[in-house]
């Protein structure tokens, strides 16, 4: 499929060296990821460590303070405004709350790709759309408006909305959060299922540890800016170190304290006023 | 998304209903009848002072409205002041030894031009020149007149 | 020396504020081309920012021609000079109160609705959502209100104008009993289509592009919070109004 990038094929994205700062706060310090071809990758970690920031820096919306971002063989900090709406045609991102447009319908909603993009008839685009939505077994649902749907519909009309030109990459930005157990289940089965039989490859954000773990082929867990393991659902399973185990058992305290930073408890207390 | 015709029908109406305003307010709330007359054609006419006539000012015969002044320039050879008048289509029987005098509306109104009748057989036409011409009169010219000639009787005495 | 720093810095904000509407406007203008080409949206446009402003500029417009034909009407008895109502109505609607107070009404009624609408479209990653579908969200959903906004405002005003003098004819001529003749007659010699018609009309184009992109910055670089887009709305409402009033001496001394 992608004969023409210059630099490996086996890996659609690769950043090296990532290094982000916001503020004072270094939100990356010398990363490196790669997402390998037609897999599902997973980007793990506690909330607040920039997953989302990454996967914007994935899609161009965000660009690194040090470090290379490249997208199919293309470094994403030197493309022009055209060049990048061109690589994000052929990406599919899925907003957390879904971020359907509020005044369409769930088939306009679809459709708006295709008709911005396209100059294809509207009996061709009928069609796609009502196959876009089959695919995520909304195809009924196709009059509602994004207000009368719950989290979960919405969340899989956006994802129709995502395939809906035939991405070769597709972001989640937290798919599972927020969801009751059975949409939750409906949503890990359509990534896999769109995966595999759409040739795509997928990199989710998340820190759903069971849901993550039962869909994805190779998942990186960050913390404090860096990578601290990397691996297959089982490799983590078996990781030894603090930061994996506090994370994937939900400990309580571990290398991410319980207590926020503060003074001594006795000396806050006892009448030396807080600041 | 909103019933589409209704916002079209709305829409139109709307905006056929802004035009329809403007177009009256231009038509029955201005002076638009002074302008454009595809009909009229041009004559100048040559003051030694203008005063205070504008651009657009009226010009007047037995005082109804015949045309506007549409420029007034400086000759550069004879230093008089020459000005253009659109006459209207519809008055094309003004006989070519009328005179134009500057003349001033009330007492100090706006100044336009009035016209006063000849006894030609030619008529003005496009391009022509009224030879007969009175030029605005200036009020302190007129007080100085007075004054010199106050003193010219009671001298004289 | 505090206040000459809290000067200094407003004075900062304030040009910063400036030069970046400019520059959106700059994009916006570079745009329109493209955005001609889907008439349909623009239409929805003027149908939500001038359409539905209708009723309110209508109502708002015989109101204040009735005022002007009453209180025209008290003071130039004082003169005897109560002819002249018809020129007075007319020249005040058309040289200033048409486009000033029409584009009051505007920043407030389609203003607001056109800043919350696109900051609460920033605030739920809609607009996010389109950059990532690789359509541009300030050719799609700016640039069609803008064009939408710029179109209303001289037609409302237009509108607002002829109901007002309406209003003044039937207050000055109806209840005052002010000679029809004179009304009208007056009228006809002394206003102006060019000084004054299209100085109003030149006024509301101004203060349409004005009021319209303030409402489309706010909306776009708003907070995308709740409160974001509430405080964005305000700032519509406060800027349009200075803007319009200051244009509106800029102007009138340019052109008169």
């Amino acid at each position: 499929m992608a004969a023409s990038s210059q630099k490996n094929t086996d890996n659609v994205v690769e950043i090296t060296g990532l290094k982000y700062r916001r503020g004072e706060k270094l939100i990356f310090d010398r990363l490196n990821i790669t997402i390998p071809r037609g897999k599902i990758t997973a980007i793990m970690g506690p909330s607040g460590t920039g997953k989302t920031t990454l996967l914007r820096m994935m899609t161009g919306q965000v660009l690194p303070d040090r470090g290379r971002v490249i997208v199919e063989g293309r470094n994403i900090a030197r493309l022009d405004g055209d060049e990048l709406y061109e690589l994000r045609k052929s990406m599919g991102f899925l907003f957390q709350n879904g971020a359907l447009f509020t005044d369409y319908n769930v088939f306009e909603n679809v459709a708006f790709p295709l008709r911005e993009h396209t100059k294809l008839q509207e009996r061709l685009i009928h069609h796609v759309v009502l196959m876009k939505l089959q695919a995520v077994g909304l195809r009924g649902a196709w009059s509602m408006m994004p207000g009368e749907m719950s989290g979960g519909m919405a969340r899989r009309v956006a994802l129709a909305r995502a395939i809906a030109m035939d991405p070769k990459i597709i972001f989640y930005d937290e798919p599972f959060t927020g969801l009751d157990p059975i949409s939750m289940g409906v949503i890990v089965r359509l990534i896999r299922v769109l995966n595999d039989s759409l040739g795509l490859t997928s990199v989710i954000v998340s820190h759903d540890v069971a849901e993550v773990s039962s869909v994805s082929d190779q998942s990186y867990l960050i913390s404090n800016g860096k990578v601290v393991a990397r691996g297959t659902p089982e490799e983590l399973e078996r990781n030894k170190s603090a930061w994996v185990r506090q994370f994937l058992e939900g400990l309580a305290d571990g290398p991410v304290p319980f207590h926020y930073p503060s003074l001594d408890y006795a000396t806050q207390l006892l009448g030396e006023e807080s600041t | 998304m909103k019933q589409t015709r209704t916002v079209e029908i709305v829409t139109g109406f709307f905006i056929i209903l802004g035009f329809i305003a403007l177009y009256v307010i231009a038509t029955r709330a201005t002076n638009i009848r002074a302008y454009g007359d595809s009909n009229g054609y041009n004559v100048t006419a040559s003051f030694t002072n203008v005063g205070g006539l504008k651009v657009r000012a009226p010009v007047t015969m037995s005082g109804v409205a015949v045309g506007r002044v549409t420029d007034i320039r400086l000759d550069p050879k004879s230093f008089n002041a020459i000005v253009t008048i659109q006459v209207n289509g519809a008055y094309r029987e003004i006989p070519d030894d009328t005179t134009a005098s500057i003349l001033t509306s009330g007492l100090l109104g706006e100044q336009y031009i009035g016209l006063s009748p000849g006894g030609s057989d030619t008529f003005l036409k496009q391009g022509s020149q009224i030879t007969y011409t009175q030029s605005a009169i200036v009020l302190e010219n007129l007080i100085g007149k007075f004054l010199s000639s106050g003193k010219a009787t009671s001298g004289g005495k | 020396m505090r206040l000459l720093r809290e000067a200094y810095y407003i004075v900062l904000e304030f040009l910063e504020m400036l030069g970046a509407c400019v520059l959106f406007l700059m994009r916006l203008i570079r745009l329109i081309p493209q955005s001609l080409l889907r008439p349909r949206l623009i239409f929805q446009q003027i149908f939500s920012v001038g359409g539905m402003s209708l009723v309110l500029i209508m109502v708002s417009g015989l109101f204040i021609g009735m005022v002007l034909g009453l209180q025209g009407y008290n003071t130039l008895n004082k003169f005897a000079a109560t002819s002249a109502l018809g020129t007075l109505v007319v020249l005040s609607l058309l040289r200033e109160l048409g486009p000033v107070v029409t584009a009051l009404l505007f920043a407030g009624r389609a203003g607001t609705a056109l800043t919350s609408e696109i900051g609460l479209m920033r605030a739920t990653e809609q607009i996010a959502g389109m950059e990532m579908m690789a359509v541009d969200p300030v050719r799609r959903i700016v640039v069609p209100r803008f064009l939408a906004g710029v179109i209303s405002m001289p037609l409302l005003v237009g509108i607002f104008n002829a109901i007002g003098i309406l209003g003044g004819f039937l207050v000055g001529v109806g209840l005052m009993k002010v000679d029809i003749g004179a009304f009208w007659s007056q009228i006809h010699s002394t206003v102006d289509l060019h000084e004054d018609f299209m100085s109003g009309v030149l006024k509301s184009f101004v203060f349409g592009i004005a009021t319209t992109l303030i409402a489309v910055f706010e909306g776009y670089y708003a907070q995308p919070t709740a409160e974001g887009v509430s405080r964005a709305t305000t700032r519509t409402v406060v800027n349009s109004a200075l803007a319009v009033l200051a244009l509106d001496y800029l102007l009138t001394a340019f052109m008169f």
